[in-house]
């Protein structure tokens, strides 16, 4: 399979003086669905920005689908399509003329977008709007506006940095449907999120990045199996007596009838129920405290700061 | 990109430019002609029927090119400043940055915007002063050459402006401070032959007395200086803006961090 993307050794030092990237490493096969973490200042919107054109690298190398952005520039732009973080579109223009103008910018008439871009919006929701100035617009069309604008030109990588960072979950949830269904098309997907569990339900691969390095870089199934605990809430029909214990589970009372149990992978979750049951405790539902992922992200990141 | 696409993406942009100074005319095209009617009443009618010919012309008609040529330079630089610092303002500029569009397309679709607005704005100001005389062109290929070159030159120079600000204010430090006392005294109202030797040599240190000359020459005949070093002038520039413009691009100043 290609290679979307390959980065080696990228840094970035703002004037500054800030190193912003300190060698960053990522390769991503074509059709994958990426996850791009870490905390806030870790360096990810300086990778994406240095990948797209906006931000200028110090030193490494980006390659996408086997281009060179110095030494082919143009041709690697035009694999890209780029959802930022910030809303970056003319916001006294009508919705239909911002993505037949990022077209043109990629050198297709308008004439010959049209279709596209009637396609484009209608999946999006935003056919009935598209006379409408982008100023007005909701925070949730806004954000599919910058989808629509990113795919008009067909990319072959479309990046998205915090695409639904300030949606509701109806949004959110419509977005995910939408970006599955057009990587299940073939277009590689990589996508920056604090909504961890947002990465672990659509992503494939993962890297995480801290402080301007990536620290991780791996498929998601193998990234979960590193996880020894899981924290799960359980809540019982029965009043918890205070001084409930579990012989080998860490087990924490939260109130009258909801219990906090810490579950070694090497133990079996059966165990913790025969227990209960042992102790006349009925479970009636359970649920984790919180992403899977989230707590390896947040392991991760601990280790490094050691 | 082909040439097709390039043509595409060119267009793209000086179309987007044209229809946002034409949605916003009151704005952009309107002022001039308002405040080039005031200079026709107040300069050419009452102020100019008490004074000689110049060069054999009435003041009238010795203004009415350096008026238009005015209004042309301050409509082709404000256009491309304010829209290309709005485009960085709101990041929308972004939207070209990622793309494969090369740099001296950028440069030259907002240029033509620049250009665009003030051949519009310039029909306006002679529409107008069709009213105050009877307007004739002595020579209309140097006259639309000048036109040209002056609006691309004026827009080139609005570009890099718009590169190098940081904000609003910064957008109206060099038309308030550098181009608006050039262009009193580059011409417009006066023939350097009526100052005294010292500021004579002086003013031949104004591009833009070039400039409005070479276009009261393709409208009447008469200049104060030599056409063809205008021209030279002109272009040498043209040249030199376009250059920078263009490295200023590639460089990202401005506009990549």
């Amino acid at each position: 399979m290609a290679t979307a993307l390959s980065i080696h050794d990228l840094k970035k030092t703002y004037a500054s003086g800030v190193e912003a990237l300190k060698g960053v490493d990522l390769e991503v096969s074509e059709g994958d669905f990426f996850a791009l973490l870490g905390p806030n200042g870790a360096g990810k919107s300086t990778t994406i920005g240095i990948v797209c054109g906006l931000v200028n690298k110090t030193a490494g190398e980006v390659r996408i689908f086997d281009h060179d952005v110095d030494q082919q520039r143009e041709l690697a732009k035009s694999f890209i399509g780029l959802v930022p973080q910030e809303f970056n579109f003319n916001q006294f223009e009508p919705v239909e003329e911002i993505v037949i103008n990022q077209a043109g910018y990629y050198g297709i008439s308008r004439r010959a977008v049209l279709a596209r871009v009637q396609e484009l919006l209608e999946q999006l929701g935003l056919w009935d709007k598209r006379r409408e100035m982008a100023r007005e617009l909701s925070g949730g069309q806004k954000r599919r506006l910058m989808i629509a604008r990113a795919l008009v030109h067909r990319p072959r990588l479309l990046i998205l940095d915090e695409p639904t960072a300030g949606v509701d979950i109806e949004v959110r949830r419509f977005m995910w449907d939408y970006l599955r269904e057009i990587n299940g098309q073939g277009t590689t997907i990589i996508l920056t999120t604090h909504y961890l569990e947002e990465a672990e339900s659509l992503c494939r691969h993962i890297a995480i990045i801290d402080h301007g390095r990536t620290i991780e870089s791996t498929a998601m199934k193998d990234l979960l199996l590193k996880l020894h605990r899981e924290t799960f809430v359980l809540d019982t029909r029965e009043r918890l007596p205070c001084d409930i214990a579990i012989p080998g589970f860490t087990a924490r009372r939260v109130d009258d009838t909801t219990l906090e149990v810490e579950v070694e992978r090497s133990r079996s979750i059966n165990t913790m129920f025969a227990e209960l049951e042992r102790q006349g405790i009925h479970v009636i539902s359970m649920r984790n405290k919180s992403n899977r992922l989230e707590e390896l992200f947040l392991g991760i990141i601990e280790a490094g700061k050691a | 990109m082909n040439l097709a696409q390039q043509h595409a993406a060119f267009m793209t942009i000086l179309r987007k430019e044209i229809l946002r100074f034409m949605r916003i005319w009151v704005q952009t095209v309107l002022p001039a002609g308002i405040i080039m009617t005031l200079y026709f009443v107040i300069f050419g009618k009452l102020i100019g029927s008490q004074l000689a010919d110049i060069q054999g012309l009435s003041y009238m008609d010795y203004i009415v090119p350096g008026i238009i040529i005015m209004a042309i330079m301050n409509n082709s630089y404000a256009n491309v400043v304010s829209s290309f610092y709005s485009a960085k303002f709101q990041r929308h500029v972004e939207e070209m940055l990622v793309s494969p569009m090369p740099n001296y397309l950028i440069v030259a679709g907002y240029v033509a915007g620049g250009i665009a607005r003030g051949c519009v704005v310039g029909l306006v100001v002679t529409a107008v002063a069709m009213f105050f005389t009877d307007l004739q062109v002595y020579d209309w290929a140097v006259a639309l050459l000048v036109v040209f070159l002056t609006s691309l030159l004026f827009a080139l120079g609005g570009f890099i402006n718009a590169v190098y600000a940081n904000s609003f204010d910064d957008i109206s430090i060099v038309p308030t401070f550098v181009l608006t006392p050039l262009t009193y005294l580059g011409g417009v109202f006066y023939s350097i032959d009526l100052l005294p030797p010292f500021w004579q040599n002086a003013s031949l240190g104004n591009p833009i007395l070039y400039m409005v000359n070479a276009f009261r020459y393709g409208m009447t005949g008469v200049s104060d200086v030599e056409p063809r070093v205008a021209f030279a002038i002109i272009i040498g520039f043209v040249v030199l803006l376009y250059a920078f413009a263009i490295l200023l691009l590639r460089r990202g100043t401005g506009i990549r961090s």
